[in-house]
C-alpha cells in the first residue's frame, strides 16, 4: 500500500459501485434483520421479539448438526483440494501447446451451471445406470449413495473434488510459473534436493496465491446449496443437510421467517468473521 | 519421476473428462437406453433430444435469456467496477480498506440467505421477472470480484504511465479510456471472464427471481422432472449445451487465465 496518493476525489470512482451494490447488499441485509427480530402469527401482522430467535437458533441441536456437518464438508475439502491441486500444479508442463489445452480442460468444470453439476453427478454416480455407480458395484463395493450415509457423503465430496479443484490448480500453476529460471539453476548447483526446492522456493511463492484459493474455496464451500441439493436433496434423512440447505428448508419450506433470519444473520456471521482473519493474514503477507 | 510426470495431470483430465463424457453420450440416446439396459456408449445414437432443444421456444429461449442476462451483468459489472478498481489501485481515502473489505464481505453471503429479501426489493421496485433484475442481482457478488482481480492488474502498471500521460497534456478521461484500459487490457478480459462465469453457473438467485419472461435454461431444465416423467435424454442435451458457452469464452482467455485466477496478483 505504499508510494500511492491521499486523494479523497477518489470517491467520486468507487460511486457507481457504491450504489449498485448497496442497492442490492443492505435492503436485503435490513430485511433480514428485521424478520430476525419479529414474531408473526400470519397476515403480515409483525411483534418486536428481541433476540429470542438468536437464543432459540444458538441452542437448537438441529442447527448445531447443520453447522457440524457443514465444518466437516469443508474441513475434507479444503484438506483434499489444497494439496491435490498443488501437486497436480507441480506436475504440470511449463511451455508449449500442452500447456493451453491442459488449462482448458482443467477450467471446464468451473463454468458449467451449478445444478447441472449437480445433476450430472446424481446421474453418473446412480448405481444401476450410471458408470461410477455401475462401476463401483462392479468392482464388488456395495455402493448405493442414495440409501447409505458413508456413500452419500463420498459422493459428494466427490463431486466437490471434480469440480473445484481446478480452481487451486490454476491458482498454484499461476504461482510457480512466476518463479524465474535463475531460482531453479541456483538450487542446482547447490545441489538442492527435490524438497528442498520446494520448500524454500516453489512453496513460499505460492503463498499468496494458496491463501486467495483456500479464501475463495473456504467462502464458497461454506455457501455451497445447489450441486448437495440436487445431488442428494440433503439426504438420505439428513445426513448431508449442509447449514444452506437447513436454512432453505427452514424459510422457504416451512416459512418460518423469523428463526430463518436469525439463522443466515448467525450464518453470514460466522462466514464473515472467520474470513477476515483469511483476510487479514493476506494481506498483511502482501504488506511485508 | 520427470518422465512419469505428465501422467498425474493426465490422469486427472481423465477424471474431469469421465462425468462429462457419461453427459453427453446419454444426450445422444434416447431414454429407453438410458432406463433400459446399461450400455457404455450410445447404441443408436439419435439427435432427437437436441432437434426438440432447438425447436421448442420453452427450451431455446432459456438459453437466449441465460446469455442476455449474464452478458448485461459483465457489462454493468466491468464497466463499474474499472473506476472503482482504478481509485483502490492509485490512491489512499478515507475509509479505503474498510470499503475494500466490505466490497468482498458481499462475495461472502450465501445467496440463501438473499433468496426471500431479493425477491420481495426487485418485486417492489417493478423489475420481477426481468433480465435486469437477474443482472442487478448478480452484481452482489461479481462486482467485488472483478474490483479485486482490476485492482490486482492496475497495481501492476507503473505510475510513471500516468504522469507521462498528465505531461503529454492528456485529460482523464481521455488517458483512461485511450491508454489505461488498453494497456490493462488482459485484466479487463480476465474479469470479464470471470463476471461471466459465475453469472452463468449460479442459479437460486437467476431462478427466485424469474417467472417466465426471463426464465433462466438451468431452471428450465428442472421441469423435465415434473412434467413428462424423467426425460434424461433431454435434461442430458440441455446440460450439455450449457458447457459450450463457457468452453468458448474459456477459450479467449486462455493465456491469463492463470493469472486471472490469482487475482492478478502473482
Amino acid at each position: 500500500m505504499n508510494g500511492k496518493i491521499v486523494n479523497q476525489k477518489a470517491w467520486f470512482f468507487v460511486i457507481p459501485v457504491l450504489l449498485l451494490v448497496s442497492f442490492n447488499a443492505i435492503v436485503p441485509l435490513m430485511t433480514v434483520i428485521n424478520y430476525s427480530v419479529q414474531e408473526t402469527f400470519g397476515d403480515n401482522v409483525f411483534f418486536w421479539s428481541g433476540l429470542t430467535w438468536f437464543q432459540e437458533i444458538l441452542r437448537s441441536e438441529r442447527f448445531h448438526a447443520a453447522l457440524t456437518r457443514q465444518a466437516i464438508f469443508t474441513g475434507a475439502i479444503l484438506a483434499i483440494e489444497v494439496p491435490l491441486g498443488v501437486a497436480i500444479a507441480l506436475a504440470m508442463p511449463r511451455k508449449g501447446i500442452w500447456v493451453s489445452v491442459c488449462l482448458v480442460l482443467m477450467a471446464l468444470p468451473l463454468l458449467i451451471p451449478w445444478n447441472v453439476v449437480g445433476a450430472m453427478w446424481n446421474i453418473f454416480a446412480l448405481p444401476n445406470i450410471g458408470l461410477l455407480g455401475k462401476g463401483l458395484n462392479a468392482l464388488g463395493f456395495d455402493y448405493n449413495y442414495t440409501r447409505q450415509v458413508g456413500d452419500a457423503w463420498f459422493t459428494l465430496i466427490l463431486m466437490d473434488v471434480w469440480h473445484w479443484t481446478s480452481l487451486v490448480v490454476l491458482l498454484a500453476y499461476a504461482g510457480l510459473v512466476s518463479i524465474p529460471d535463475a531460482y531453479y539453476q541456483a538450487a542446482r548447483i547447490d545441489g538442492a534436493s527435490r524438497w528442498a526446492v520446494f520448500r524454500h522456493i516453489q512453496l513460499p511463492k505460492m503463498r499468496r496465491v494458496l491463501t486467495i484459493a483456500i479464501l475463495l474455496r473456504f467462502m464458497d464451500s461454506f455457501n455451497i446449496y445447489t450441486e448437495p441439493v440436487v445431488l442428494t436433496g440433503g439426504g438420505p434423512g439428513n445426513a448431508t443437510t449442509l447449514l444452506s440447505i437447513d436454512l432453505v428448508k427452514i424459510a422457504l419450506g416451512q416459512f418460518d421467517l423469523g428463526p430463518a433470519a436469525a439463522m443466515s444473520l448467525i450464518y453470514f456471521l460466522i462466514i464473515l468473521a472467520l474470513s477476515w482473519i483469511f483476510y487479514a493474514v493476506m494481506t498483511r503477507n502482501e504488506e511485508q | 519421476m520427470t518422465r512419469a510426470r505428465w501422467l498425474v495431470p493426465t490422469v486427472y483430465i481423465l477424471f474431469l473428462l469421465l462425468p462429462i463424457y457419461w453427459l453427453v453420450s446419454m444426450s445422444f440416446k434416447t431414454t429407453n437406453e438410458i432406463l433400459g439396459h446399461f450400455t457404455l456408449w450410445p447404441q443408436n445414437p439419435t439427435l432427437e433430444n437436441y432437434r426438440t432443444i432447438f425447436t421448442d421456444p420453452s427450451w431455446y429461449m432459456g438459453y437466449v435469456n441465460s446469455i442476455t442476462y449474464v452478458s448485461l451483468n459483465t457489462v454493468i459489472s466491468v464497466a463499474a467496477a474499472l473506476p472503482a478498481a482504478y481509485a483502490f489501485s492509485r490512491y489512499r481515502f478515507l475509509g479505503d480498506k474498510h470499503l475494500f473489505f466490505w466490497l468482498l464481505t458481499n462475495r461472502m453471503a450465501p445467496a440463501a440467505v438473499f433468496a426471500l429479501p431479493f425477491f420481495q426489493l426487485y418485486s417492489a421496485v417493478g423489475l420481477f421477472d426481468t433480465h435486469l433484475a437477474v443482472a442487478l442481482a448478480h452484481t452482489l457478488f461479481n462486482i467485488p470480484l472483478a474490483v479485486w482481480i482490476l485492482e490486482g492488474f492496475m497495481s501492476g502498471v507503473p505510475r510513471q504511465l500516468d504522469e507521462t500521460a498528465y505531461v503529454d497534456g492528456y485529460s482523464f478521461p481521455r488517458f483512461f479510456i485511450r491508454i489505461f484500459i488498453p494497456t490493462i487490457k488482459a485484466g479487463v478480459g480476465v474479469a470479464a471472464f470471470f463476471c461471466f462465469m459465475f453469472s452463468w453457473v449460479e442459479l437460486l438467485l437467476a431462478k427466485t427471481l424469474t417467472a417466465v419472461a426471463a426464465k433462466p435454461i438451468a431452471a428450465t431444465m428442472t421441469k423435465t422432472a415434473s412434467s413428462s416423467g424423467y426425460e434424461l435424454g433431454l435434461l442430458a442435451a440441455a446440460g450439455t449445451l450449457t458447457i459450450i458457452p463457457g468452453a468458448i469464452v474459456i477459450w479467449f482467455v486462455r493465456n491469463h487465465i492463470a493469472r486471472g485466477f490469482a487475482l492478478g496478483r502473482v
